[in-house]
């Protein structure tokens, strides 16, 4: 400390400061202790620049409204909420009026009305019970926050939505349950959702199921993250500011303590 | 006191009235302070910066969150997408958590190394340790508003400790509750004491303060300041070095809230708590995993409840269980190796609070336990009577200024 010949960088404390920020900010995706290990993606959404690829949110949204919302609700999701993935108003007013909710009337009585943007995501059931019976006793998780919800999110999703194979000969496969390679347990309530060609992409994207998995779970990491790029936005310029007061504070220190260690 | 220092007159004019000025001045400007403080020094400041973080963000929280079974969760993830940078606001809060105590777990291993709870600062210690114990219990009521799964069932496992008290144990948590299960009444009480034991926590670092400034600040070679040539005036000296540590915590803070705002998280907790399902494993958040070690490496419920406050209440009578009457480390060759023995046994029982309570884990969790209280309980006591001592300096100043000059800072600061 008492040394001033040295640089600002070559200066122990601030590489010690530097050298950890870049660790912390390098991506620090700690595995969660599962004893499955899923592929991991390289997804455009992931480290401290990553976007959303708007195109395949898009396909993500078909692929959760043809194949997913048969069974799994989105009831966090507003249909407005879409515009943040490059759908304009009269596509939203179109996408949500293809829903109907309860409403009551001037004179008292529960009639239907189509859903407008303002609404939440329709469930496809009226309750968790209607959902359980409907699904052999398995109740279909909402997927609002599902890729928050799991350790390793996007990629366990894109494994799970993939991982469907032939149960080996010496596991039992009881009615009603399916064999998957990524399920802790291996057997999961859910059939298969994704086949080949299962969604006719607008954008002449072949479908097949993993592009379909990549494409729903870009989609459903939007919805449980809706904030992110704005979040990593503003992050990059307050880690600029802060740099830079960083260096500011340090310099004032270094001189207003110089009397002090010179004595 | 027979001439203002002050030029305003309108300071001045208040200022005979209701010194509040001469009071900041004396205490956040002129306030001597060892000059030779390092930046482990920095900490207490840091710490009470979190708290008026955390009050700030948690009072804007509050203004949008609904304390009720059917409306807690949702009412969280519409801060989280519907109000205007309320994810901002609550992953501050959220992470501001962890990062106080980061920096409260460093300020107090801080303590330990500089032997800063001896006489005459064992009540400034004391003191401490109950800001600890408040912002622990805060931070538990905390962590169950979401009314995520971790909220519920570490709601219902931590508060089922109490049952472990004999005869009324059971009448207890059901006092605790509110109810005969943790359920809407236990999340209205944990809401309200969540608001209301912050500002307590305000109170007592106002004691903390007035305790320290007492005697003022321990230093790294834990000797007493012995004049004006041992001291710096708090500002402008420190007001920048605490400025610098606080842009060096910001950086990291704000990294974790932009970048990975839920790494210290659990996922299970964007799940809405649902009383039919309990979590495969159900985990404290990290700062309470040593403590939860502790509490399972016990085989006896009560013992472990007893164990796990034990960890804490040994903090409390730290200042008469070490013997020693040479505060810093740097002069206690066998208490300094100890000393970084108790921090990692701390970190090895943090590990174990993560691991599932099975095999290996409970055998090294209960060799970590014995160790925590063989430290506080044995070898405080007893290691003075066997620690031979390195000599200490005659000053602060002396080893700084090889025993030349006595000018004073004050005087250094005067000239400018």
């Amino acid at each position: 400390m008492i040394n001033h010949s040295s640089s600002f960088f070559s200066n122990n404390i601030v590489k010690l400061y530097l050298g950890l920020l870049i660790i912390f900010s390098s991506n620090l995706s700690f595995a969660a202790g599962d004893k499955i290990s899923y592929p991991q993606l390289n997804w455009s959404f992931s480290g401290i620049l990553g976007t959303f690829d708007r195109a395949s949110q898009q396909r993500g949204l078909q692929v959760y409204k043809e194949v997913c919302s048969g069974c799994h609700g989105m009831r966090l999701l507003a249909y407005r909420n879409l515009k943040a993935i490059g759908y304009n108003e009269d596509e939203i007013k179109a996408f949500a009026s293809e829903n109907s909710v309860n409403t009551i009337n001037d004179d008292g009585e529960v009639v239907e009305r189509p859903a407008r943007p303002s609404d939440k995501f329709v469930s496809p059931y009226p309750n968790d019970k209607a959902a359980r019976a409907a699904n052999g006793g398995a109740y279909p998780p909402d997927l609002s926050l599902i890729v928050k919800a799991r350790p390793d999110g996007a990629n366990y999703l894109h494994a799970l939505l993939t991982g469907y194979i032939d149960a080996p000969a010496d596991q039992k496969v009881p009615d009603g349950m399916y064999y998957n390679k990524y399920y802790s347990g291996n057997l999961i309530g859910m059939p298969q959702p994704l086949y080949d060609d299962g969604v006719e992409y607008a954008d002449g994207t072949k479908a097949t199921p993993d592009q379909m998995a990549k494409d729903v779970t870009a989609f459903l990491a939007w919805a449980s993250e809706p904030e992110m790029e704005d979040r990593k936005r503003l992050g990059i310029s307050v880690m600029l500011f802060l740099l830079l007061l960083t260096a500011l504070s340090y310099f004032a220190m270094k001189q207003i303590w110089a009397p002090i260690k010179n004595q | 006191m027979s001439k203002s220092k002050f030029k305003n007159p309108v300071v001045k004019w208040i200022d005979h009235r209701l010194p509040v000025f001469s009071f900041m001045d004396h205490e956040l400007n002129h306030y001597p302070t060892p000059k030779n403080l390092n930046y482990f020094w920095n900490f207490g400041s840091l710490a009470g910066f979190a708290l008026v973080a955390m009050i700030v963000t948690g009072i804007v929280l509050s203004m949008n969150y609904t304390a009720h079974v059917d409306y807690a969760f949702d009412s969280v993830e519409r801060i989280m997408r519907d109000v205007n940078h309320g994810w901002l606001i609550r992953y501050i809060h959220m992470n501001g958590a962890s990062f106080f105590f980061i920096v409260v777990y460093i300020h107090i291993f801080r303590g330990l190394y500089y032997g800063s709870y001896k006489a005459p600062r064992e009540l400034l210690w004391i003191l401490g340790v109950l800001i600890l114990l408040l912002m622990m219990a805060t931070a538990f009521m905390g962590y169950v508003l979401p009314w995520g799964q971790m909220s519920f069932w570490g709601a219902t496992v931590i508060t089922n400790l109490f049952s472990a008290i004999p005869l009324v144990g059971e009448n207890i948590v059901t006092w605790l509750w509110g109810g005969f299960s943790v359920d809407n009444s236990t999340l209205n009480r944990f809401f309200s004491l969540h608001f209301v034991l912050p500002f307590v926590i305000v109170g007592v670092v106002i004691l903390h303060l007035v305790a320290l400034h007492r005697f003022g600040s321990n230093n790294p070679i834990g000797i007493d300041v012995k004049g004006t040539q041992d001291t710096v005036p708090f500002s402008p000296y420190y007001t920048i070095k605490d400025l610098f540590g606080l842009s060096v915590f910001l950086s990291f803070f704000a990294a974790a809230v932009f970048f990975f705002p839920n790494f210290m998280g659990h996922p299970d907790n964007y799940i809405e708590a649902n009383p039919m399902v309990t979590p495969a494993h159900i985990v404290p958040e990290w700062y309470f995993l040593p403590f939860y070690a502790i509490l399972r490496a016990i085989p006896d419920k009560l013992g472990g409840v007893l164990f796990m406050f034990g960890a804490i209440a040994v903090l409390f009578i730290l200042p008469w269980l070490d013997r020693s009457s040479v505060r810093s480390s740097q002069f206690r060759p066998i208490y300094k190796i100890f000393f970084w023995i108790l921090l990692l046994d701390c970190i090895l029982l943090g590990y174990l609070g993560a691991m599932p309570a099975e095999g290996i884990y409970v055998i090294l969790s209960r060799i970590a336990t014995a160790y925590y209280f063989f430290h506080f309980l044995i070898l405080f006591p007893l290691l003075p009577y066997i620690e031979k001592t390195k000599p200490l300096p005659i000053s602060i100043s002396e080893p700084i200024l090889g025993g030349g000059s006595t000018a004073s800072a004050f005087a250094v600061r005067e000239k400018k």
